[in-house]
């Protein structure tokens, strides 16, 4: 629908949410165009079927019944039509899967890690070390006017008409990184490294969700994702502290982004990716710490 | 020995005492109905435990899973998200292994493979007793796994599919231990269930009955007995080594230990697909005997059926994958899966439309258990279709873990199975009983439940395309109004259930004797050549079939 919410549920929302991704437009095309016309089809031919056999053979309109058994020409149609149908499905689905699995060179690296239960973000290639995000509490999304169960203390930040390259892990049980708008679902296992993709078409800041049972937290460990032009994406980079991938090693902090500074340390080593399974004691203390601390992303557009 | 035997043959309807006949028992038919009382019961708890998933999902925010709420003055279950956690894993685990197993295979394979075969009991009547009570073991150990501590609070809260770390680091407490115990006695129950299950159709078969002959139900059990046997060890094995990587230091799943957390769920799989597959096919051999019968014609395309359910079983164990599109699994592999799905959905068409077949040029009687099957089929359709939706991995990446695959199953299951147990439940009440149940209230138990499951699980279709996750406590608010609807359609489904108590109620208050055959000339299965309910011991002369027009 037209007036579906971009990048997030829309209340009494009934179809797939709007995507942002070349990914994503495909994926709703094959649903909406090949995939629910095709089902909505059969299952209104069986209906009929059966309405009609209700009317025409009952015992009151029949009162003698057949005694047929076979129909050879009707069983290999009711065989062969359905497989027509699947190769038909099955063109436009592997298209789309392969799709999925030709990642462009990515522009931009993200590490996202799943713990219980919060999600950490780190850019290996802007030298951004982990920073952690929290669900944001429900006083603070009220007073924000942001979704609360969506919105995050700490969004990741991108480019726009960039190719993200995400790298999904865990650290303690398996999470799952998953942004409906983008498409996209990867497992956080622990002891591997997962990876997807996206090229976020607009500007704007998109949800999703953990969405492998994690835990006591599982609905409660959400992932935002602000899409951003490149210079408020360097922008955000140096106010994190990072460097451009490439450029020498990390340029001397500015005066701006001394707090930011200040508080990464404290989270890097809060939390420590290398390890398999860190004890997590206190999952909201490094939350709070770099959450407090850091620079809010600059002039995040409200812009859909 | 050999008077008790004479004294049998003379006295052939002499029943043991009270104790002995239900607690020894050995007569497929007590164990039957052992077996059906007891999915009865457990189907009560495992819907007592959806309706408190439904009232917490009412609404946003926190409702019932916390302190000071009725369900915190119970006591019973934690009040906390952990506490939900514990709950949806235990009506899942309750539907599958002791509501859906016990009613389809224990219940109705017992009762009625040997009178359908012509058989006079089971090939192993004790083994067929012991089965029975492991069942009642494994129960009670699941029950008890759900009040003792489970590391985060009392309970596991893993889910049913129990993966690991979160089953084993993610549950240190011996709640995860009984669970698994539970389910080695729940295998190993029906693992010798199987046995006894092959053993007696392909042995006890009435001389002229060939396996071509054979009722499609008996087809149905027989084809699920070797899922089950198939399947249910590799189950064994995984969660044998959940328990010693939880209690002995293994690392079979630890991957800090060179293990993979993935592994398991190749495994897990390898038995949960043919799993849903084992939930449906006797079911399937239940609505061609009642499609069949209240048609008053022959079952179209008798070989296509029972071979189309021979196809979906194999296929079965080949499909396992496409629950694990997002663990990082090869492309090559994930395409091999999204073709191999889709392929079941041939086989299931060929039942779908020689069900409708059938149909086609009878004479149809809407008699409740009528109903009931061509509710099942309908459903089942809307089931399979969003099955094949999302055999596609494209579209699996949107719809993955949301409620779009609770809705998928519960149609095929909640909807499909359980409509197919209501509908055999129906069509043997008079056989099994011996009284006759009353038509008004078995037509509104349908009508009712029909509308009330429709309206629980047709809107999450919804909030799954919106996005919404799985095995969630809270949601965001743009999900409210789809939830509402679907707490409401519980309420709905309750009313039914009532309906039905009634009906049992008022059956065995009024006692109207039953007939041998009250459907006529359409049921034609040896069963109704028995008196209702069949003697203790049936068949001791055996029944000889002829060739007919299969």
């Amino acid at each position: 629908m037209a007036s579906d919410l971009v990048g997030q549920p829309t209340p009494g929302g009934i179809d797939l949410q709007p995507g942002v991704t070349s990914l994503r437009h495909d994926a709703i095309f094959f649903h909406n165009v090949i995939l629910l016309p095709i089902i909505t089809a059969i299952t209104i031919f069986v209906l009929i079927l059966l309405a009609w056999v209700m009317i025409k053979f009952n015992k009151r309109a029949n009162p003698v019944p057949a005694k047929f058994t076979h129909n050879t020409t009707l069983e290999v149609a009711w065989t062969l039509i359905p497989v027509l149908i699947l190769m038909v499905i099955a063109i436009f689905s592997f298209r789309l899967l392969f799709a999925y699995n030709d990642m462009p060179k990515p522009d931009v690296t993200v590490k996202a890690v799943g713990y219980q239960w919060y999600w950490g973000y780190e850019y290996p290639d802007h030298k951004i070390g982990e920073f952690v995000s929290n669900v944001l509490p429900e006083d603070q999304s009220k007073a924000e006017g942001r979704p609360f169960r969506l919105a995050a203390t700490e969004p990741l930040v991108v480019p726009v008409n960039k190719v993200v390259r995400v790298q999904v892990t865990a650290a303690d049980v398996i999470h799952a990184f998953a942004v409906p708008a983008f498409g996209i679902i990867t497992d956080a296992v622990p002891g591997r490294l997962n990876e997807t993709w996206f090229k976020a078409e607009k500007t704007g800041v998109y949800y999703g969700n953990c969405r492998e049972l994690c835990g006591v937290d599982h609905a409660f460990m959400p992932i935002e994702v602000r899409v951003v032009t490149q210079e408020e994406f360097d922008a955000w980079v140096a106010s994190k502290g990072g460097s451009k991938p490439g450029a020498a090693p990390a340029p001397s902090v500015t005066s701006a982004s001394a707090a930011a500074d200040a508080g990464q340390p404290a989270a890097a080593s809060a939390v420590n990716p290398a390890a398999p399974a860190p004890a997590t004691p206190e999952p909201k203390a490094p939350a709070s710490a770099p959450a407090a601390t850091s620079t809010p992303a600059p002039t995040a557009p409200a812009a859909k | 020995m050999a008077h008790a035997a004479a004294h049998d043959h003379h006295d052939h309807d002499h029943k043991p005492s009270f104790f002995v006949r239900w607690f020894f028992s050995t007569n497929h038919k007590d164990i039957g109905t052992l077996y059906i009382i007891f999915a009865i019961i457990a189907g009560i708890i495992g819907g007592a435990l959806s309706g408190l998933i439904r009232l917490e999902l009412a609404e946003p925010g926190i409702q019932l899973f916390k302190e000071g709420t009725w369900l915190a003055q119970l006591g019973l279950i934690d009040a906390s998200k952990h506490g939900y956690n514990v709950v949806v894993t235990g009506h899942a685990l309750i539907m599958v292994f002791f509501v859906v197993m016990p009613a389809t295979m224990g219940g109705f394979g017992n009762w009625f493979v040997p009178l359908m075969i012509g058989a006079p009991d089971m090939a192993f009547p004790r083994m067929n007793n012991i089965s029975f009570w492991l069942l009642m073991a494994a129960f009670s150990l699941l029950v008890l796994s759900m009040f003792v501590d489970g590391g985060p609070g009392r309970g596991f809260g893993g889910g049913w599919t129990a993966y690991p770390p979160l089953s084993t680091s993610g549950h240190t407490g011996p709640s995860m231990d009984l669970a698994i115990l539970s389910l080695h006695l729940a295998g190993a129950s029906s693992i010798l269930g199987s046995i006894n299950f092959i053993t007696t159709i392909f042995n006890m078969r009435a001389p002229g009955m060939t396996l071509h002959r054979m009722p499609l139900f008996a087809w149905g059990v027989l084809i699920t007995a070797f899922l089950l046997l198939l399947s249910l060890p590799v189950l064994a094995g995984a969660i044998t080594m959940l328990l010693t990587d939880r209690n002995f230091n293994t690392h079979f799943f630890n991957a800090a230990g060179g293990g993979d957390p993935v592994m398991y769920q190749h495994l897990f799989w390898f038995f949960g697909h043919p799993e849903v597959y084992i939930m449906i096919l006797p079911g399937f051999g239940i609505i061609s005997h009642i499609v069949s019968t209240f048609s008053r014609k022959p079952v179209f395309g008798y070989l296509a059926m029972a071979y189309a359910m021979v196809a979906i079983g194999f296929i079965g164990f080949v499909v396992w994958a496409h629950h694990m599109y997002t663990v990082g699994m090869g492309i090559e592999l994930r395409a091999y899966f999204v073709a191999a799905t889709m392929v079941i959905a041939v086989p299931t068409g060929v039942k779908i439309f020689s069900w409708i077949a059938t149909m086609w040029g009878g004479s149809i009687e809407f008699k409740v258990p009528m109903l009931w099957a061509i509710g099942f089929i309908f459903l089942f359709t809307v089931g399979g279709v969003t099955g094949v939706v999302l055999a596609n991995a494209g579209i699996d990446y949107s719809l993955h873990d949301t409620y779009y695959v609770v809705a998928h199953f519960h149609y095929v299951l909640s909807l499909g199975a359980v409509f197919s147990i209501f509908a055999g439940f129906y069509y043997w009440f008079e056989k099994m009983w011996g009284v006759k149940y009353n038509e008004i209230l078995g037509a509104l138990h349908f009508w009712i439940t029909f509308v009330g499951v429709n309206l629980i699980f047709f809107p999450q279709h919804f909030l799954g395309l919106q996005g919404m996750p799985r095995r969630y406590i809270d949601y965001p608010e743009a999900f409210t109004l789809w939830n509402q609807v679907s707490t409401w359609g519980y309420f709905v489904t309750i009313i039914g259930v009532g309906v039905f108590l009634l009906l049992l109620l008022e059956a065995a208050v009024r006692r109207r004797k039953a007939e041998a055959n009250p459907w006529g000339e359409g049921a034609t299965t040896l069963e109704w050549t028995l008196p209702s309910p069949p003697p203790f011991h049936q068949f001791n002369e055996l029944p000889v079939v002829k060739p007919d027009t299969h």
